[in-house]
C-alpha cells in the first residue's frame, strides 16, 4: 500500500495487535466455543433437539413477538421522529432525552416494573381486565416488554435523516400539486426506508435475544409463554449442556442471517439511490 | 423548520399555510399520539418504579438499603463495572487508534466483529463462558486442580459483564476519530512529538467528550446487565449478586416493595445516564465542528 511508506503515526503493530487479542480472547474464541460444543452431537441428536415441540414453539413465540413488536415500534418510531424534528413543543428536549430510556433502564428493572404495571391489580391491567384483555402472563405480554426495548431503535435511526432531509423536494412535490398525504407516502417515507430498515432490523435482533425485561412478564409457561433464551437457560439450569448449545447455535444463526439480509437490501438500496 | 423559513410563517389556525407544512389539526394530533405513545410505554413505568418503592414508606425504603445482602449486591456491581469499564475503554481507544490511524486489508471486517456482541443474546455470551470455564469445559480439571473459581464466582461476573460491554466505547470513538483525521496527529509528529506525547496531547483533547459518552453507556449497561450475569453467578445470596439479580431474588420472595426499591437505584442511575448522556451530546457535536474547521483551514 502506497499510504505505508509515508506512514508517520506509530504503534500500527501495538494497537492493532492488542486489539485482535482482546478480540479473540473475549470474543471469538467464546463464541467459537458454542459451535465445536455442537460439533460433540450428532446431526440427528442436534436435529432432535432443536425441532423439540417445545423448541419449536418457543422460535413462534420469539420471532413472531419481536417482529410484530419491531413493526409497531416503526409505526410510532416515525410518528415520534416526524414530531421530535419538525414541531416545537414544550419539553420537547425532555421528551427527546426520555426516548433512550429503554438503554439506560436496565432490563430487569423494566421487566418487573411492566409485570406490576400490567398485571390485573396493576396501574394499567386493571384498566383492562374489564375490557377483558389480560397483558401479563400471556403472549401479548412478551410482545409489550419488546416494544418497550426496542422503541428508541427506530426513532433514532430516522431521526438524523429527517433533520437532514432537504426542504426542496417536498416543495417540488407541492408545487407539482401534491397535497401532504401524498408528499409523506411517495416522496418522504420511500427516503426514510433505509433508515426504518436499519431501526427494524436492530431492534428485531435486540428482541430477539432479550431475556430480562421479557421473563417476569411471560410467566414462562412452556409451550405458551417460554422464549428461546429461556429455553436455553432452563436447560443450563438441569445441566443440559449440548441441549442449551443446540438452542444457541439456532439462535446465533438466526440473528446473523437477519443482519445479513438487512445489510445486502441495504447495500442494494444505496445501490439504486446512487444511479438516481 | 427554519430551513423553510423563507416561506410565509404560518401561525396555527390561519389559513395561509405554507404547502409544506400540516393542517394545525394534523399536527396536534401527531404530538398527542407521540406523547400518548411515549407516555404510556416510558412515563407510566418510570414514575411506577418509585411508587412502588416508596409504597411502605421511606423507613421501609432505606431499610431495604441496610440489608447485608443489598449491600454486598451493591458492592459487586461496583466491582463488576471498575474492571470491565476501563478495560473496554482501553480497549476502544486502541481498536479505534487502529482502524481510524492506519489502512490496512479486512478493517471493515474487524468493525463488524467488534460490533458482534450487541447482536448476541446476553444468555449466549453468559452460556460461551460457562461452555469455556464450566464443569464440562477444557479448563475445567486445570482450574479445579489450582482451586480457581471462575463460573458461579466473581471472575465469571466480570467477565460476562465484559462480553456485553464490548463494543460501546470502540463504536462511539471510530466514527469520531475518523471524521477528525489524521492530520492533526501527522502534524504533531512532523513537529518532533513522540508517539504518546501526540495521543495524549492532540489525540485525547480531541476526542474526550466521545470518549466520556461511550463510558457512560458502558457504565450504564455493565451496571444494568442481567442476562449474562444470570446465567454465570449462579445466584449465590451475599457473595455472587449484583444489583440486578438481588431485584430478582426480593422479587421472587414476594418482597415486591423491596425489589422496587432497590430498582429504583438503578432507574435513577438510568435517569443520570440520560442527563449525562444529553449534555454530553452537546458538547460532542462541539468537539466534532472544533476540529473540522480547524482541520478546514
Amino acid at each position: 500500500m502506497a499510504r505505508n511508506s509515508l506512514r508517520v503515526l506509530p504503534g500500527f503493530r501495538l494497537t492493532l495487535g492488542c486489539t485482535l487479542l482482546y478480540l479473540s480472547l473475549i470474543v471469538l474464541i467464546p463464541l467459537a466455543g458454542v459451535f465445536v460444543k455442537t460439533s460433540t452431537l450428532s446431526w440427528e441428536q442436534f436435529w432432535h433437539i432443536v425441532t423439540a415441540p417445545r423448541a419449536l414453539a418457543s422460535y413462534r413465540l420469539s420471532f413472531g413477538a419481536s417482529f410484530l413488536a419491531a413493526l409497531v415500534n416503526v409505526f410510532f418510531g416515525i410518528i415520534v421522529a416526524w414530531v421530535l424534528v419538525r414541531y416545537q413543543f414544550f419539553g420537547k428536549k425532555v421528551v427527546d432525552a426520555l426516548v433512550d430510556m429503554p438503554f439506560a433502564l436496565p432490563t430487569a428493572v423494566a421487566g418487573i416494573t411492566l409485570t406490576a404495571l400490567y398485571a390485573p391489580n396493576g396501574w394499567i391491567g386493571q384498566l383492562l381486565a374489564p375490557l377483558g384483555i389480560k397483558v401479563a402472563f400471556t403472549q401479548l405480554g412478551v410482545f409489550i416488554a419488546l416494544t418497550f426495548i426496542g422503541l428508541p431503535f427506530i426513532v433514532r435511526t430516522v431521526q438524523p435523516v429527517l433533520e437532514d432531509f432537504d426542504p426542496e423536494i417536498e416543495e417540488a412535490a407541492a408545487s407539482l400539486g401534491a397535497n401532504r398525504w401524498q408528499t409523506f407516502w411517495r416522496v418522504i417515507l420511500p427516503m426514510l426506508y433505509p433508515a426504518l430498515l436499519t431501526g427494524f432490523s436492530l431492534a428485531f435482533a435486540r428482541a430477539l435475544g432479550e431475556y430480562g425485561s421479557v421473563i417476569f412478564i411471560a410467566g414462562n409457561m412452556p409451550m405458551k409463554t417460554e422464549i428461546t433464551p429461556l429455553l436455553i437457560v432452563s436447560k443450563l439450569e438441569q445441566f443440559d449442556y449440548a441441549g442449551a448449545t443446540a438452542l444457541a447455535v439456532v439462535m446465533l444463526v438466526g440473528s446473523f442471517m437477519i443482519l445479513l439480509t438487512v445489510n445486502l437490501f441495504q447495500w442494494r438500496s444505496s445501490r439504486h439511490l446512487a444511479r438516481l | 423548520m427554519s430551513k423553510t423559513a423563507t416561506f410565509s410563517s404560518a401561525t396555527p389556525g390561519e389559513p395561509h399555510r405554507r404547502a409544506t407544512a400540516e393542517s394545525p389539526w394534523v399536527r396536534r394530533l401527531l404530538i398527542a399520539g407521540a406523547l400518548l405513545f411515549l407516555g404510556i410505554f416510558l412515563v407510566v413505568p418510570l414514575v411506577s418504579v418509585f411508587a412502588e418503592g416508596l409504597k411502605k414508606g421511606l423507613g421501609f425504603y432505606f431499610q431495604t438499603f441496610r440489608d447485608p445482602l443489598t449491600l454486598n449486591a451493591i458492592k459487586l456491581t461496583f466491582i463488576a463495572a471498575g474492571i470491565s469499564v476501563p478495560l473496554n475503554c482501553l480497549f476502544g481507544m486502541t481498536a479505534a487508534w487502529a482502524i481510524t490511524k492506519f489502512d490496512f486489508r479486512g478493517k471493515n471486517l474487524l468493525i463488524t466483529l467488534i460490533d458482534l456482541p450487541f447482536s448476541v443474546s446476553p444468555v449466549i455470551a453468559g452460556l460461551i463462558y460457562v461452555l469455556l470455564f464450566g464443569a464440562p469445559g477444557p479448563f475445567w480439571s486445570w482450574l479445579s486442580d489450582h482451586n480457581i473459581k471462575i463460573i458461579f464466582a466473581v471472575p465469571g461476573i466480570v467477565l460476562a459483564t465484559t462480553f456485553v460491554t464490548f463494543p460501546f466505547v470502540a463504536r462511539e470513538l471510530i466514527p469520531l476519530m475518523q471524521a477528525q483525521g489524521r492530520t492533526e496527529e501527522e502534524a504533531a509528529r512532523v513537529l518532533g512529538a513522540s508517539g504518546w506525547q501526540t495521543f495524549w496531547r492532540v489525540t485525547l483533547p480531541n476526542i474526550k467528550w466521545g470518549l466520556l459518552y461511550g463510558v457512560i453507556l458502558c457504565n450504564a449497561r455493565a451496571m444494568g446487565e442481567f442476562g449474562a450475569v444470570s446465567v454465570v453467578s449462579g445466584h449465590i445470596r451475599g457473595l455472587t449478586n449484583t444489583i440486578p439479580l438481588h431485584i430478582e431474588i426480593l422479587y421472587n420472595d414476594y418482597n415486591t416493595t423491596g425489589a422496587f426499591a432497590v430498582a429504583s437505584l438503578l432507574a435513577f442511575l438510568g435517569l443520570v445516564t440520560l442527563v449525562l448522556k444529553t449534555w454530553i451530546e452537546r458538547k460532542k457535536s462541539a468537539e466534532l465542528r472544533a476540529t473540522e474547521t480547524r482541520v478546514a483551514a
